[in-house]
């Protein structure tokens, strides 16, 4: 499990998070909504240790990740894997070396386990033997895919994902969004998306927290998420003519 | 402004000589490094060196206009000054402008594809990954294309000088044997050094801290430049002052 708890974040004067309380709990598939600049990237950043909380913690399973230092935190990241919204693949690597290098720099497992546990990841995401491509020669949902097998190489504890659908078109978004809970649900992996996709929220969402000017706003279910009277939830919600036609029916 | 950026350096140089997760991966990564820098470099160290040797050779010969003055001593310039500065200092500068912009152009790029966050999220210390391979590559190789500009600098000042009349071959020897003071070899590999140490940090340093996309990246790129040279001249007064 993963807890949030009165993470405040500035950046010089400028306050992006005001005191965002969250438990996000294993085999569940958390989802972190909201409007561009609400702070969704920013909280994720922040329970990953690419940002430092101005104020507040962040525990992973009871552990206090804001106070450790950096060696206990080398340890809790060897438990995380992360999907990066640009995906993130190293570009002068193929797909076999980018999914290896998290398993040669922390294992010790000869050469032909490490393959096969490569293979193993690729074929759970649909690329088996796309092994010698470099990140160059794959579409973008094939980037996705790739990096997805990447942070679970190590069977992570925890995943993060960072806008997985961006910039693919609504079938592959879905792809992917049912690769993600599969693998979530597989493995009793605590998964946190941040995302701004209806079709995720309504596809996958657990657990749902609506962020607003840097403030959790709102949290529950995808089930609860169309008949609240939240005002800045709804104007969200029903920003796409989709939604709002899909309940009218 | 300055002091922050300097404070920020050091910190960054505190965690490139954390301990290595791997040595393995460290020391594939060094030789690769090695070979871009130093392979990399060697042509173009190879043709400024012959041209700086000749170029010097015929400019000492025409301010010598004395006749109470050997021409032997034509040789001894020629060798004194490669040596301590030209060799040195000018194979570094162009290797701010070659390997620099490369170095903060590969890891900005890595910066704003969020692959550096990726390395940082896999519990991989990214700036020892990163830079402690470039910073031991470039302190192993920069000396030598050092040693190697040197040398072709003499030879060019050899051609040169005996092509165009200016001095002869026995004469040009001569001067390259005498007096000579094995102590400027020593200057010269302790400028090779702290100048590869320059340009590899200060290029890393730049990349590391980019913050945008291409359009910063280019601009971290020529910082990377500006700032690597002109502290590479600061340095060379500073080692001529306290060696010589």
């Amino acid at each position: 499990m993963i807890t949030a708890e009165n993470i405040h974040k500035s950046f010089g004067d400028n306050q992006v998070l005001k005191g965002i309380n969250a438990e996000f709990k294993p085999g569940t598939t958390s989802l972190i909504i909201g409007g561009s600049g609400s702070g969704k990237t920013t909280l994720l950043k922040c329970m990953v240790g690419l940002h430092e909380p101005t104020d507040g913690t962040v525990e992973y399973d009871n552990r206090n990740f804001t106070t450790m230092n950096f060696e206990e935190r080398i340890a809790i990241r060897k438990e995380i894997g992360m999907l990066f919204q640009s995906s993130a693949l190293f570009d002068s690597m193929t797909v076999e070396e980018n999914i290896m290098f998290p398993l040669n720099m922390f294992t010790e497992q000869p050469k032909k386990e490490k393959l096969e546990r490569v293979n193993f990841v690729l074929e759970r995401v649909n690329l088996a033997g796309k092994n010698k491509l470099y990140p160059s020669e794959l579409s973008g949902g094939m980037m996705k895919r790739v990096g997805i097998a990447r942070a679970i190489a190590m069977n992570p504890k925890y995943l993060f994902c960072d806008e997985p659908n961006s910039g693919l078109d609504p079938k592959t978004s879905i792809l992917i969004d049912e690769l993600i809970k599969e693998i979530t649900e597989e493995y009793d992996i605590t998964t946190i998306i941040v995302t701004h996709d209806m079709n995720s929220v309504m596809g996958i969402g657990e657990y749902i927290l609506f962020l607003h000017q840097g403030q959790k706003w709102w949290e529950g279910s995808k089930e609860e998420i169309t008949s609240t009277n939240n005002q800045e939830l709804n104007d969200f919600v029903f920003a796409t003519k989709l939604m709002e036609t899909l309940l009218k029916k | 402004m300055i002091f922050y950026h300097f404070g920020k350096y050091i910190l960054l140089l505190k965690s490139v000589f954390r301990r290595p997760e791997k040595a393995s991966i460290y020391k594939r990564e060094i030789f690769k490094e090695m070979v871009d820098i130093g392979l990399g470099s060697l042509g173009i160290i190879s043709i400024i060196s012959i041209f700086i040797g000749a170029v010097t050779t015929v400019q000492t010969a025409f301010q010598l206009v004395s006749d109470l003055i050997p021409k032997s001593i034509i040789g001894s310039i020629t060798r004194d000054s490669t040596i301590l500065e030209l060799s040195p200092t000018i194979c570094s500068l162009v290797l701010a402008g070659k390997i620099g912009s490369s170095i903060a152009s590969q890891i900005g790029t890595m910066r704003v594809t969020e692959q550096i966050d990726a390395l940082e999220i896999m519990g991989i210390n990214a700036p020892g990954y990163l830079i402690l391979p470039k910073l031991l590559a470039g302190v192993l190789m920069i000396p030598l294309l050092v040693i190697i500009a040197i040398f072709l600098s003499i030879t060019g000042g050899y051609f040169a000088g005996v092509a165009s009349g200016a001095v002869t071959a026995a004469e040009y020897i001569q001067g390259l044997t005498t007096d000579f003071i094995p102590f400027t070899v020593t200057v010269a590999m302790v400028k090779a050094v702290i100048f590869a140490f320059i340009i590899t940090t200060v290029s890393s340093y730049q990349g590391f801290y980019t913050d945008g996309g291409a359009l910063e990246v280019g601009q971290s790129s020529t910082k990377a430049v500006v700032i690597s040279c002109i502290s590479i001249l600061v340095a060379d007064y500073i080692i001529a002052q306290l060696l010589l």
